[in-house]
């Protein structure tokens, strides 16, 4: 299976994968370890896959969404952004909406 | 081999050509800046495109050379 097919498979089978650097428990760089306070505060099952595990992955999952950085949240398969947008769209509230509209449980739907 | 703040702005500025740019150096080592980035253009697209946009500009820079860049975008309406 080829690094875009492995991350294209972890997107579609789960409701809401991070791409980090490091694990939702030891976050091993700020800007991951702000999308995890914000996942892990609206209470949000989310799968955490790390990068740093894979330079193949790293790179790959840059390629997959033409996006040059980590982290990256994708929702029902949908690349949403990386940290400074996952912040922005939770501080507008549109975070709590995109979750809710995908019939995806988090604090704000509880 | 860090970029300093007007190297960005003109980066962005040679593929955005209306937009506004103010660029704020986080921590004065060339590696972690914050940058506004306001454009008529940005106008229809969503934030993450707004961003990609802003990151092709930058030439592949943004995650090798430079390691943060903390982006806000938008048009002039806000």
């Amino acid at each position: 299976m080829s690094i875009s097919q492995f991350i294209d498979n972890e997107v579609k089978s789960n409701d809401v994968v991070l791409f980090m650097k490091g694990t939702p428990q030891f976050p091993q760089c700020g800007f991951s370890g702000q999308v995890v306070q914000i996942l892990d505060h609206l209470g949000v099952a989310y799968k955490g896959l790390n990068v740093l595990e894979s330079p193949e992955l790293r790179d790959g999952i840059k390629q997959y969404s033409n996006w040059p950085t980590i982290p990256q949240l994708y929702i029902k398969g949908e690349f949403v952004g990386g940290c400074d947008i996952v912040r922005e769209m939770f501080q507008a509230g549109e975070l709590q909406q995109t979750l809710k509209d995908k019939g995806i449980r988090s604090q704000a739907t509880a | 081999m860090p970029m300093d703040a007007g190297e960005i702005e003109r980066l962005i500025k040679a593929t955005i050509p209306d937009a506004t740019v103010t660029i704020r150096d986080l921590a004065g080592d060339g590696d972690h800046y914050a940058a506004t980035v306001i454009s008529p253009s940005f106008r229809g697209k969503s934030r993450v495109q707004q961003h990609q946009l802003v990151y092709n500009a930058l030439k592949g820079q943004m995650g090798g050379v430079l390691h943060a860049l903390a982006l806000q975008t938008g048009t002039p309406e806000g």
